[in-house]
Parts: C-alpha cells; sequence; structure tokens
C-alpha cells in the first residue's frame, strides 16, 4: 500500500487510510446512518480493531481510559445527531483532564446541513467550547488534511480531545489523498522548552530553600514516562518532599521515601500542611485547581511558587507564581536536572533536616487512620486488602466519581505512570466501567480494577456488554454503601443532615445482573470473607462484577471543606461540627 | 515583510507580563487578535469570552489578508489585569489563532470607529444639526428636506459625543461598526 499515498479513494477510505497513517490500532464507535460509508470500509480491512460499544458516552471514556493507560490517542467514531451529542461528556471530561482524543462524528450530507434534517445536529457548534479544537470537513480533497492536523493539535502542547465533523457526501465522494508527510505543517506549534533564566532561577531558589515541595500533577504523566524517570531523579537528587494531585499519582512511585501522598480536599494532612508551610512551591504540570488550592486568599501564605507547564493560561489563571516555566514538564525537568548538577548544587541540609523533621511530625497524625470494623467492611479495609493482594501485579486502577475515588487515591499505591484512570476535573460518574475496558484493550493480559461506588457504575453499566463481546476481563469492585456517598457526606456536614435524594433504591442484584451478562457476580459483605472474594475475583478469567457491601454512613477524610484553607483540615468525624460556614456552603 | 504591519514581540508569546493582581481596579483594553479565517472562528473567540464570563465592549472582525485567508479581530474588554492576562493567554492558545496585540498594553495606538447617525428635524434643530456635523467634522451621505444620515469617523469618545449633541436635536437611529485600531509607529 505504499502507493496509497498518492491515490484517488473515497472520503470513507481516506478515514481508514489516515487511521492507519498515524498508528491508530482500536477504534471505538457505534455506527448510525452518517457513517455508514466509513463502516464499510472498516468492515473491508483488518488493521484497525473496532471496539463496538453500547452508548457513545462509554466510546469517549474508553478511549480515554485507552489513551491515559498508553500515552497514546484515542480514537472514537459515533454518527452524527445523538451520537454525536452522547459524545459530549466524554469530550468535556477529557478536555478537563487534557487527555488526547480524535473523534470522528458522521453529519448529513452538505446539502441537508441547516435543514433541521433526520439526526442531524450542530456538532461543531456544540462541541467547540468542549473540544480542543473541532472541524467541519466540506470537501473531500480536505479531510485527509484535516485529521492530519486533528491528530496533530489533540497529541502537542497540552493534549485534548478534537472533533472532526463529517457529512456523509464528503464520505461517499472521491478525491486525492493527502498522505501525513506531504500535508502542511499547521501554525499550531505550542511551546515546549523553558526559558532558561526561568529554570536558572528555580535552580538557585532550590539550593536556598529551607521548606520546599514538589507539588506535581497529570501534567507530569501527560509529558510521557521520560518526565516521570526525571522527576524521581531530581527528587532523589534533592531530598525534597513530594505531592501529587489526583491526576498526577504514579509519576513518583507511592513507596518512595520522599513521598507524602496526595494533597487536596481529600489529601493527606502532611502533604497539605507541608504545601501550607513551604517556603518553595514547585509546581511540576499541575494547575492551582480549586481541590487544591482550598481559600485562595490563605493558600501557601509563605511561599515562593514556580510553575512548569505547557499551557500558558495555566499560569497565574488562579494562583500568582513568581517563577513562571512555560514548556514541556519533560523538557523542563530535564533542564532543571541538568543545570542542578552542571552547578554542582547543594542543597540547604540544615534547613531541610528540620523540615523533615517537621514533615515527620505531621506524618505521626497518620490521617488515615479509621475505626475498624470485625462487622461489616469498612470502605477503607477494602482498598487496603485490594491493595495488599494486588501490589506487585500487572495492574491499572480505573475509578468512578465520589467517595470510592478518594478512598482509592488514598489507600492504593501506585508506582508507575499511566497506572491510575481517574476522572479528575470533570468529575464524571460513569467514567470508570468504560475507562477500564479501554485499559484492558490497551493491556490485554493487565489486571484492570474499576474501583466503584454503585450509583456511579450504574450510569454507564451498559458497558458490561462491551466487556463480554470483546472479552475485556474488567473486574468491578464495586464499593456498595446503597448511598451517594459524596452527596451524603455533604449533606451530613453543610445542610443539616437532611439527606435529600442521596440514596440508592430499588438497586439491582449485581450478582444476578453478572450472570444477565454472562459474567461473574461476587457478594462480599463479611470482612473475614475479603481476602478470599478478592483473590477469587482477580482469579477469574473474564469480568466480574464484584458487590461490596461496605459501612453505608462512612465519611471521607482528611477532608478540607470548601472554602477553608489547607491548615483547616478535618481529620474526623469528632472535627466535623458546624465547619462550613454559609460562605463555604455556596462553594461546590 | 509582515504584510499585517503589526509589531513583533506581544504578549502573546510570554507569561512573564506581570502585574498586581490584587489590584482590584478595572482596566479597558484593545486586542487585535489574528486568526484564520476558517469557518466557526468568530463564534469560537466570541464562545471564550460568554463562556468565561469574559466582557466586550466592542468587537470588529473582517478578513485583511484575503491571500492568507486571516482576519483581524479588534475586541475591546475590560477586567482587572490579572483577567486581561488571562482573555490574552486564553485567547493565544487557540488553534486558529496566530497572534494577539495588547495594543492598550503595547504603546500607543490609533483607535477609530465609524458611525452613521439619521437626525430628522426642520428648522433651526435641522440647521444645527448640520453646523454641529461640521464642526465633528462628520459628513453628510444622505439627505432628504426632513432628514440627514451623518458618516462620522473617530475614537468612540468621540462618537459618544457626537450622538449626545444629535439627541436632542431628532436621532432617529444609529449604527456603529465598533473599533478598529493599529499600534502607532513601526
Amino acid at each position: 500500500m505504499t502507493k496509497a499515498a498518492s491515490m484517488t479513494m473515497t472520503g470513507a477510505r481516506m478515514v481508514v487510510q489516515a487511521l492507519k497513517d498515524h498508528g491508530v490500532e482500536v477504534v471505538f464507535g457505534y455506527p448510525g446512518g452518517a457513517v455508514l460509508p466509513i463502516y464499510d470500509e472498516i468492515f473491508q480491512q483488518n488493521d484497525i480493531r473496532h471496539i463496538l460499544v453500547r452508548h457513545e458516552q462509554g466510546a469517549v471514556h474508553m478511549a480515554e481510559g485507552y489513551a491515559r493507560s498508553t500515552g497514546k490517542p484515542g480514537v472514537v467514531l459515533v454518527t452524527s445527531g445523538p451520537g454525536a451529542t452522547n459524545a459530549v461528556t466524554g469530550l468535556t471530561d477529557a478536555l478537563l483532564d487534557s487527555i488526547p482524543l480524535v473523534v470522528l462524528s458522521g453529519q448529513v450530507p452538505t446539502f441537508m446541513i441547516g435543514t433541521d434534517g433526520f439526526q442531524e445536529a450542530d456538532t461543531v457548534g456544540i462541541t467547540r467550547p468542549c473540544t480542543k479544537h473541532n472541524w467541519l470537513v466540506k470537501d473531500t480533497a480536505d479531510l485527509a488534511a484535516t485529521i492530519h492536523t486533528a491528530f496533530q493539535v489533540a497529541t502537542s502542547g497540552r493534549p485534548g480531545p478534537v472533533l472532526v465533523d463529517i457529512p456523509k457526501d464528503v464520505q461517499f465522494a472521491t478525491a486525492q489523498y493527502t498522505p501525513k508527510e506531504s500535508s502542511r505543517a499547521p501554525h499550531y506549534q505550542p511551546r515546549t522548552n523553558g526559558d532558561p533564566e526561568q529554570v536558572l532561577r528555580l535552580v538557585e531558589m532550590m539550593e536556598a530553600a529551607e521548606r520546599p515541595v514538589f507539588y506535581t500533577g497529570g501534567g507530569v504523566i501527560n509529558s510521557g514516562p521520560e518526565a516521570s524517570r526525571t522527576l524521581r531523579e531530581l527528587v532523589a537528587g534533592t531530598d525534597f518532599p513530594i505531592t501529587s494531585t489526583l491526576m498526577g499519582l504514579g509519576s513518583y512511585p507511592a513507596s518512595g521515601k520522599n513521598w507524602l501522598g496526595m494533597l487536596g480536599m481529600h489529601g493527606l494532612y502532611e502533604a497539605n500542611l507541608a504545601m501550607h508551610g513551604c517556603d518553595l512551591m514547585i509546581n511540576v504540570g499541575a494547575r492551582f485547581d480549586d481541590r487544591i488550592t482550598g481559600r485562595v486568599k490563605d493558600f501557601s501564605p509563605h511561599s515562593r511558587k514556580a510553575h512548569i507547564d505547557i499551557d500558558p493560561s495555566s499560569i497565574n489563571k488562579v494562583i500568582r507564581v513568581d517563577v513562571p516555566i512555560v514548556g514541556d514538564v519533560g523538557s523542563v525537568l530535564a533542564d532543571v536536572l541538568a543545570l542542578w548538577k552542571a552547578r554542582g548544587s547543594k542543597t540547604n541540609k540544615a534547613g531541610l533536616a528540620k523540615w523533615w523533621a517537621q514533615i515527620n511530625e505531621w506524618r505521626a497524625v497518620e490521617c488515615l487512620n479509621y475505626q475498624n470494623s470485625a462487622k461489616t467492611i469498612k470502605p477503607q479495609y477494602a482498598l487496603q486488602r485490594l491493595e495488599a493482594l494486588t501490589k506487585g501485579m500487572d495492574r491499572y486502577i480505573t475509578t468512578e466519581v465520589g467517595q470510592h475515588q478518594m478512598w482509592a487515591a488514598q489507600f492504593l499505591g501506585f508506582e508507575e505512570p499511566n497506572r491510575w484512570m481517574t476522572s479528575g476535573g470533570l468529575g464524571t460518574m460513569g467514567y470508570g466501567l468504560p475507562a477500564s475496558i479501554g485499559v484492558q484493550i490497551a493491556h490485554p493480559q493487565a489486571l484492570v480494577i474499576n474501583v466503584a461506588g454503585e450509583a456511579s457504575w450504574l450510569m454507564n453499566m451498559q458497558e458490561m456488554g462491551t466487556a463480554m463481546q470483546f472479552r475485556a476481563p474488567v473486574k468491578q469492585f464495586i464499593l456498595n454503601n446503597e448511598r451517594l456517598g459524596m452527596v451524603r457526606q455533604w449533606q451530613e456536614l453543610l445542610h443539616g443532615e437532611r439527606y435529600s435524594h442521596s440514596w440508592s433504591e430499588s438497586l439491582p442484584d449485581f450478582v444476578k445482573l453478572a450472570e444477565a451478562f454472562g459474567c461473574k457476580g461476587i457478594k462480599c459483605s463479611d470482612p473475614k470473607d475479603l481476602d478470599d472474594a478478592i483473590m477469587e475475583m482477580i482469579r477469574y478469567d473474564g469480568p466480574v462484577i464484584f458487590d461490596c457491601l461496605v459501612e453505608k454512613h462512612e465519611n471521607c477524610f482528611p477532608m478540607i471543606p470548601s472554602g477553608k484553607p489547607h491548615n483547616e483540615m478535618l481529620l474526623g468525624e469528632a472535627d466535623t461540627q458546624g465547619v462550613i460556614g454559609a460562605k463555604g456552603a455556596v462553594l461546590v | 515583510m509582515n504584510a499585517l504591519n503589526i509589531k513583533k514581540g506581544s504578549s502573546s508569546h510570554s507569561a512573564y507580563d506581570l502585574r498586581d493582581p490584587n489590584a482590584v481596579v478595572i482596566e479597558q483594553h484593545t486586542l487585535a487578535v489574528l486568526v484564520d479565517n476558517e469557518s466557526g472562528v468568530l463564534a469560537r473567540v466570541i464562545g471564550l469570552f460568554s463562556g468565561r464570563g469574559y466582557n466586550i465592549d466592542s468587537l470588529t472582525v473582517a478578513e485583511v489578508d484575503h491571500a492568507g485567508h486571516r482576519s483581524r479581530i479588534t475586541v475591546v474588554t475590560r477586567g482587572t489585569p490579572q483577567v486581561i492576562e488571562q482573555i490574552k493567554a486564553q485567547l493565544a492558545r487557540m488553534v486558529p489563532v496566530h497572534d494577539v496585540h495588547d495594543l492598550t498594553a503595547e504603546g500607543p495606538a490609533v483607535q477609530r470607529e465609524l458611525a452613521l447617525f439619521k437626525v430628522a428635524g426642520k428648522g433651526e434643530a435641522r440647521i444645527e444639526a448640520l453646523r454641529l456635523a461640521e464642526i465633528f467634522r462628520a459628513n453628510v451621505v444622505d439627505s432628504t428636506l426632513e432628514s440627514f444620515v451623518f458618516e462620522i469617523t473617530g475614537t468612540p469618545e468621540k462618537i459618544d459625543a457626537f450622538g449626545d449633541l444629535m439627541r436632542p436635536l431628532g436621532l432617529l437611529e444609529m449604527a456603529r461598526t465598533g473599533v478598529a485600531a493599529l499600534a502607532r509607529g513601526v
């Protein structure tokens, strides 16, 4: 097919050819009238595998899981109208978490656009604010080049989702295929190298700092495995403490001696107090999200701050920084490390020793302690057992959104990047099950576990059909408290214990549900049976729905209530009385 | 050679133009945004402003380079210095945006707006309107025995002032183009 480069072909064939040219192996999609020509081409080839989902939102989350666990862009194919609108939540999720996706949508023929045709929606209009960029292709001659640009935009700079809307007549018409190589270089070329002057300023600050902390985020993961390696070397070389956002877990190993654990609203005591008390904060690929900063006015009041980010608009958006470095995390960290070595830099040993002594005092608080029970499974206990029983395995974790997600972040340890897939920015319930399938498709031999809450899990449970059809042996570890746990927790803390619609009525029997899908169901409610049940789940060769009945009223601690600074953290139930004022209650 | 005659070195390449974010002072800035004239590009830019809660005081857009399919969007916006910086950074990272110039921050700039005023009246009021138009160097582009349409070019303030004077003299309606602006010098 080397001659394919100069071939005349239909738009539909161009789509498949362009995907091949970009090394795409898997497409997650759902057919419909407006993409039939493309599906016809997919039928006639074997290079690209198509995963038929049960709902387009599932397709996008699967592509996210695929992308996050491989570092490659995820590809989605949906039809016009409802196909495209169903993809919107996934696109927004990928935009907020900077996940590279290329979504191809069918559209009614160009001559019907604007006539309210069957399954017509203004897809580029609807998806404009939830994509990094999108295109409506009106001429087959532009199609291949547009898809090449789409891959370039999705994967360069700060990654994100893009959408190419392809009318059906454009798929049928023929034109000359524009090969990837001869496609005009787009002007979109984000800067990746940091300013050497700012790098020097950062290194000088690192040499002088008495109470430094690395605050890392999803940008380290997005930058690639090399960025994580450089980060580890830098942490080892400086002996600075390091914490991470939800999105950045795994870039520094949880077993590393400088690891403070996750920071933020449900972050660890030592991590948040280190952020509050530091004199030098080095933000590496994180974005000062409100879940991290708490009350902005009181955020880390005594520190100078450096911020490495590939997106200039992230810098000074929320928190003003002293050393802004626009560039790719991996490239900038390599520069910092090289300069650190070249200068023979030494840290402020005396200051650092005192700082570690202070941090160890905070660690001694053991903020993740909880009251265990011999009768009911505590969700924390379930995750501790899951961690213990799967440690060292080739393991990937996805989550849904809520309390279970925070407990998973607190109690599971991640040693490598790309092993943890969660919806951070958008907080999309229903993300975890499809994401786990996407991860499993990319890593067929690995153990892929979706840590879920029963309410989130129900939101996209139809994708169990996809897991069955494509033999993706994903393990659905559902911490079932029959409650919308996080909503319930907030109602308890700031809405006078009025539990408005925060319980799950009429839940299905998950074991029977598993049987209905043709997979295995396991139910466990006794802590004594838990280990055996988890092992049974792991050993089963196929998808499993694990209904883990846990304590119904457990709250997730530590917690920084909305509108509070880091040093006003709640460590447990005793701290919770009247903590959130009227001002905090309006925040989410 | 830059056909569009726009100074290089604008803040679109830099995140380092840092000013006091705690200042609550609201500033008005005129931004020139050079974009690919592709379908939906205006909606994209406007959507950014509405989606992120920024203000638009005035907006002008037209293709300025037909061969290169480039449009120049001149947008007058207001906000705290931190918000202005955010607006510029958010604009600059958009895929079809080539350049963002803060004409207010980058030095002196000329700003002009064109407006048409329809004024109806008889007798003394009609003569007064014509006299004022002369002072403001407005042109009469349409005339009946009972009305004029004046064409006036100038800063938005000048046009406001002219409008205030015409109101009691029988102003019926007006149309304004919004601001077009260029930096002074080369």
